[in-house]
């Protein structure tokens, strides 16, 4: 399974990066340890097959406690490894991740809206986030919207790479007031691309960093932990994707369409 | 194997002088590009054609009939001509006398243009172009091999025993390159009817290219036409050359840089890499044009795009000097000796009874 982390942010460090990295890490947590309270909702309806996947899990997790390993294959899971599976994790199990930093692409990605193509190293990240099982996506809030780099990669992809594509979206700004973004940029930037994009998207101020929760909402953690789960969730359901040559309509058939 | 050159047609101001072209003057300069590829020994010269400003191409049999009556040996073509907004009649009938004209020496490349304004300048929609190209090309191909046609379809008016005049010349039509940039639907015609297809090869690096062609290839044997070794492919290519390639790189530079294409943006470094321009000497333009072989298999056609981005007259004449001089004739020697038996030659009209057979 292929997790694939888009991040926008500009600065060393960056709470873009941060917020990507938290949720990443999130998630592949939760791939990891949920295969056994998902498989106990289902009791009901395949008693032995869901109980032997719990005790399965449950094994294979004490076995990994033992080792005293979790830690560190998480840690290595999100390195930025391409084509690199972290050892030991099934394809069940940790996703392979990856994660593109977008500054690293913005002069190919302009270069691509200059010249109609995308260079080696886009192409390279294109091809990672089309072929992706997940995908998360995180960018710092600009005048009121996702930056104009975060935009520009998505705009230089095809229209078709992310439709059905389980997505997390998440913003970061310097002030809680800009939290809507999520809803009334990013997710209909990412309805319009017919990605699945995951209920609860993730908004970071600064000031989140540093507080919890309040009466009215969650803390950070809670909601990347509830953004976390509800992907792990959904990728844990779904066949892997695989990548789809597009098929040429023979030609008696474009012919024909015509004479309808 | 043909080797030529094609023209986008462009008017761009000469960044180095600051002074841009009239349209008087590139149309004629367009001319004399084509007298000397006869002149220094190329085989094709073919046109863009192109309906808006900064182009002067509009009315490529127009000037092919003029270039036809100033030269004996080169065929003249077209890269490419719409299929999807001119009539398909139009394009039968304005080929066809362009076809007994040159005594044959005529050929075209079929397009569908990917400027939307223009669709709707000549009544049609772009939302419509592939289903133009594959209407418009089936009765275009009936038009020239069947003397009465009674037809009826989508885009145009019905035709009740129509005869397109005059016929094509000794009865063997003109042949057809179809060009694409990115729709497989267009290597799949072009093989349907066994006809040529063409790729620019510029602009875009080549695993692009190799992927339409070899899905042309496949479909072309798929369709009983022969092997798909058999199939006609035609290339592109775009080169700047000097004796020493600091000099092509120094020159050819600041067009480079302000090109209406693909300027202001990557270096002329990065487009040589991804893409396959070439700029240096001529044998790194021999070593760099024998790789497509590798890339694409033996092919029929290649040419080259030397016209465009304002480079001024007497540096694209220089070029097409030092283009027949030093590197044609070492291609052809190559690209002969290598030459798998079986490989058909580029397609003329003496030779086309036995390629449409």
């Amino acid at each position: 399974m292929k997790l694939v982390v888009v991040t926008a942010g500009l600065t060393q460090p960056s709470s873009t990066r941060l917020l990507a990295d938290r949720l990443t890490e999130a998630t592949v947590r939760r791939l990891a340890d949920r295969p056994a309270e998902a498989a106990m909702g289902r009791l009901g309806d395949r008693p032995t097959e869901a109980a032997e996947a719990a005790e399965a899990a449950e094994a294979a997790e004490a076995a990994e406690a033992a080792e005293g390993r979790l830690g560190d294959r998480l840690a290595d899971a999100i390195v930025q490894r391409p084509g690199d599976r972290a050892a030991g994790w099934s394809d069940e199990g940790a996703p392979e991740v990856r994660v593109i930093e977008l500054r690293d692409l913005a002069v190919d990605i302009a270069n691509n809206f200059v010249t109609g193509f995308p260079g080696a190293r886009l192409r390279e990240a294109i091809e990672a986030v089309t072929e992706a099982d997940g995908l998360i996506a995180v960018t710092p809030v600009f005048s009121a919207s996702y930056s104009g780099l975060f935009k520009s990669f998505f705009d230089v992809m095809d229209p078709a790479s992310l439709v059905g594509k389980p997505t997390l979206i998440a913003a970061t700004g310097g002030t809680p007031r800009h939290s809507l973004v999520l809803e009334h940029a990013l997710r209909p930037l990412f309805a319009y691309l017919r990605a699945m994009v995951m209920p609860t998207a993730v908004y970071a101020a600064s000031e989140d960093w540093g507080g919890g929760g309040d009466d009215f909402a969650d803390g950070l953690a809670e909601r990347i932990d509830r953004a976390a789960t509800e992907l792990a969730d959904l990728l844990r359901n779904r066949t892997p994707a695989s990548a789809t040559e597009a098929e040429v309509v023979p030609f008696e058939q474009q012919l024909a369409a015509l004479r309808r | 194997m043909q080797f030529g050159i094609f023209s986008v047609g462009d008017v761009t101001m000469d960044p180095t002088t600051g002074r841009t072209p009239t349209e008087h003057e590139r149309i004629k300069a367009m001319v004399a590009i084509a007298v000397k590829a006869e002149e220094v020994g190329l085989d094709v010269f073919a046109t863009g054609e192109h309906h808006n400003p900064p182009f002067v191409p509009s009315s490529p049999t127009t000037l092919l009939g003029y270039i036809a009556a100033k030269t004996e040996r080169l065929t003249l073509s077209t890269a490419t001509t719409l299929i999807t907004t001119n009539d398909p009649v139009k394009i039968a009938e304005d080929f066809a006398m362009l076809q007994h004209l040159a005594d044959g020496r005529v050929d075209l490349m079929l397009g569908r243009g990917n400027t939307g304004p223009v669709y709707p300048w000549f009544g049609q929609d772009i939302r419509e172009g592939i289903p133009l190209a594959v209407e418009n090309y089936a009765l275009l191909h009936r038009l020239w091999r069947e003397d009465v046609v009674d037809w009826e379809g989508r885009f145009r008016t019905p035709l009740q025993g129509f005869t397109a005049t005059p016929r094509p010349l000794n009865g063997v039509p003109p042949f057809v390159w179809h060009g694409s940039i990115r729709s497989p639907e267009i290597a799949e015609q072009a093989a349907y009817y066994g006809d040529g297809f063409f790729a620019n090869n510029i602009f875009w690096p080549k695993e692009h290219f190799i992927r339409l062609i070899t899905l042309y290839r496949q479909r072309y044997a798929h369709y009983g036409h022969g092997t798909p070794e058999q199939a006609i492919v035609g290339l592109g290519g775009q080169v700047f050359m000097r004796k020493n390639s600091q000099d092509a790189v120094r020159e050819f530079r600041p067009y480079f840089d302000n090109a209406p294409v693909y300027g202001h943006g990557p270096s002329l470094e990065e487009f040589t890499e991804e893409t396959p321009l070439t700029v240096g000497s001529p044998q790194q333009v021999i070593d760099r044009t024998l790789t497509f072989r590798e890339s694409f298999g033996d092919y029929q056609r290649q040419l080259f795009l030397m016209d465009h981005a304002g480079l001024p007259l007497k540096t694209v004449l220089e070029q097409l000097d030092i283009l027949g001089e030093e590197v044609v004739p070492v291609l052809r020697r190559e690209f002969a000796a290598n030459r798998p038996a079986g490989v058909p030659d580029g397609p003329v009209h003496t030779t086309r009874d036995r390629l449409t057979a």
